[in-house]
């Protein structure tokens, strides 16, 4: 009961102390405290006094931040550099032709071997280079941005979700940081990724990871609550460990979900690459940011349907493999 | 001794059990609890014992409580109070490890809807309580091949689940669970969602298993017909209490309350009792004389079987029945009178 009321307590005094907090930092205040009560001519606009300084706080902390813990994001900055190079560099090495062999290889297998999603995937592969040459390095330079992207959101996003299905504590928390992930405007983090990271690929990457990994994490957290409590309870009933259920029973049976939040991911980290290129982020959104500033209406439509070209390409590949397992799971009557 | 026994169990879901299992034990009703406290009263104060080798069939209607009982003898529910006693151990007792290890070895489960594993086939599925108990692979498809020979389902081994009949799936969830060679089998509502014919070929399936087994089964279910066809002992439940424990001729013949009566009401008894129970006892049977009857129409039939094999002897031939014992002797006679005491439904 006391306990109940200290919690209802905390926040009256929470909401008291930014008050007290907003009016002294403030450098548009009356000269005394009594003025408020004398002159009530501030309850008709907004007074200039009563705003918490959240900017200033973010901005401070946000500075010591970058002296104390700089370092480490230069770390990171050359390691994801490092790999996103790598793997471009790779990439573009490859002939063409090859990598369309190679793209062609991979849809066909994680498909099931269907012939008309692999013939599709590839004419659309083709057509990247096809609609201009320039195209393929450049979509070649998304992929490989996103693939590290993805990469890191899995790592993340996954053990996240399992997490979450096993705790409703945790959901309880986490869910709402996921809320403000996906509803807080994009530049708001785009910004302060290029004063730790510098121009480029980085920040991109980690906008996309901020963008992208909330379907990921909660369609594995659905997954996981998803899977019949009934079959849990036979994996229990056998003595099944927390490990060998979550292993052997609980994430093969989520995996058709988890791998539709791995297509959501990519769907969204391509179209946080574009927004990237803002930020001097290379790759296709580049051109299209391109052709808009040079109202060339045409080389901006080129670049789009690159993009699409290319999203379709992820999409199917991600798509076919949860639905190849989603057939063995329920096989059609 | 007993296998299992139950001590004064009780089961309380809610977000504070411990504080409404004072009002249960002094005698408030499930409902009375629901009303004043928003709590579900699972199980209240369920004592019983099971004996080795024995059906022991738990019956009642949904939400009776019967599901809940079953789940605390392998403990995938913690009671609010009271003791389970596996083999004279306390399974509330044992710890994280403990109650694993006793999950592998002595017990295996057999669920309603199945419960098998989507993604594996059928002999992985039959496999799995091997694989938790990391049996080597070559080892553990060699008795689930034997098991799965065993339910008749020879040449499915790589189909998955969903490939199966409703049937067949619940033979292989009975692989499954026997693959472990448990001590103790729980069955719940195992065969309440296959259709009529299927369900009666599975229960004589499980009759003829036990009969080469001699397993502890507890077996659960909602059919008054399957628990007399399958229960050395049956338990009914109401309202998570337990309102009668006998053996299917006591139920039938004295029913504990209004609750069980409505439920043996409209039972074929026929197929339930057997012939020692209704016969009147050789030494007080006075009407019989032997001399002005035929002896050509008096049969001789065993104690143990049901008056239904009875009736057409009887009834037809005006005959009347010798009951003999397992070494010949003569026990008993039945006559006319006798099953139209036998069948007649109680008021």
């Amino acid at each position: 009961m006391i306990k109940k009321l200290l919690t209802y307590l905390t926040f009256p005094i929470i909401f008291v102390w930014l008050l007290v907090v907003s009016y002294n930092s403030s450098k548009r205040k009356p000269d005394s405290v009594m003025e408020l009560f004398s002159d009530p001519s501030w309850l008709n606009d907004w007074p200039k006094w009563l705003d918490i300084p959240l900017m200033k706080w973010i901005n401070d902390g946000f500075k010591v931040f970058n002296e104390e813990y700089g370092i480490y994001f230069e770390i990171v900055n050359n390691f994801l550099l490092g790999a996103i190079l790598s793997l471009k560099k790779f990439l573009i090495m490859m002939p063409w032709p090859l990598v369309i062999a190679l793209v062609v290889a991979i849809v066909f297998f994680s498909s099931g071997r269907k012939l008309g999603t692999t013939v599709f995937v590839g004419i659309c592969t083709f057509f990247i280079g096809f609609l201009h040459p320039k195209f393929w390095d450049k979509a070649i330079e998304t992929t490989s941005i996103m693939i590290i992207g993805i990469l890191i959101c899995i790592i993340i996003g996954i053990p996240l979700g399992i997490t979450m299905s096993r705790s409703n504590r945790v959901r309880n928390a986490i869910l709402p940081v996921l809320d403000l992930m996906q509803t807080i405007p994009s530049f708001c983090y785009l910004i302060p990724g290029i004063m730790l990271f510098g121009l480029g690929a980085v920040p991109a990457i980690i906008a996309t990871v901020i963008y992208a990994v909330p379907p990921l994490v909660r369609l594995t957290d659905l997954g996981i609550t998803l899977v019949d409590t009934e079959v849990i309870e036979a994996a229990e009933a056998f003595g099944a460990s927390k490990k060998q259920k979550l292993l052997g029973v609980q994430l093969p049976l989520a995996l058709p979900n988890i791998m539709q939040g791995i297509n959501q991911c990519t769907m969204m980290a391509l179209a946080m690459v574009v927004i990237a290129s803002m930020i001097g982020t290379r790759g296709l959104g580049d051109e299209v940011l391109l052709g808009l500033q040079q109202l060339n209406v045409g080389k901006a439509t080129e670049a789009g349907l690159a993009i699409v070209l290319l999203a379709i390409v992820l999409d199917r590949i991600t798509q076919a493999y949860g639905k190849k397992i989603q057939d063995r799971n329920m096989p059609p009557k | 001794m007993s296998k299992i026994i139950v001590n004064n169990i009780y089961k309380i879901f809610g977000p504070k059990p411990g504080q409404v299992l004072p009002m249960v034990k002094d005698g408030a009703n499930k409902e009375q609890v629901m009303e004043e406290t928003g709590h579900t009263v699972g199980l209240d104060n369920v004592s019983l014992s099971i004996e080795e080798g024995e059906i022991f069939v738990c019956m009642g209607l949904s939400g009776s409580g019967k599901s809940t009982l079953i789940r605390h003898i392998n403990r995938l529910i913690d009671p609010t109070a009271g003791e389970v006693l596996v083999n004279n151990v306390d399974v509330c007792s044992l710890d994280e490890k403990e109650i694993l290890e006793f999950r592998k070895k002595t017990m295996s489960m057999v669920f309603q809807r199945f419960g098998l594993f989507p993604h594996k086939t059928i002999i992985e599925n039959v496999a799995y309580g091997l694989e938790i108990q990391e049996v080597p692979e070559d080892k553990r498809r060699e008795i689930a091949q034997g098991q799965i020979s065993a339910v008749g389902l020879d040449g499915f081994e790589n189909q998955y689940p969903a490939q199966l009949s409703g049937g067949m799936q619940q033979r292989v969830g009975l692989a499954r669970a026997l693959a472990t060679d448990p001590e103790i089998l729980l069955m719940d509502e195992a065969f309440s969602a296959l259709d009529p014919l299927i369900r009666s070929e599975m229960q004589n399936q499980l009759v003829d298993l036990q009969a080469k087994l001699k397993k502890t089964i507890v077996f659960i279910t909602h059919d008054l017909d399957e628990s007399l066809k399958l229960g050395d002992h049956i338990g009914i439940l109401n309202g998570g209490r337990l309102v009668q424990v006998g053996r299917p001729e006591d139920i039938i013949l004295n029913p504990a309350d209004d609750y069980v009566k409505a439920f043996v009401k409209d039972v074929n008894r026929s197929k339930v009792l057997r012939a020692k129970t209704v016969m009147t006892k050789h030494d007080k049977f006075d009407k019989f004389d032997k001399s002005a009857t035929n002896p050509s129409s008096i049969y001789k039939y065993d104690e143990d079987t049901f008056i239904e094999d009875l009736v057409p002897k009887v009834l037809k031939d005006r005959s009347t029945i010798e009951v003999i014992d397992k070494k010949g002797a003569t026990t008993g006679y039945i006559t006319s009178d006798e099953l139209s005491v036998a069948l007649t439904k109680t008021k």
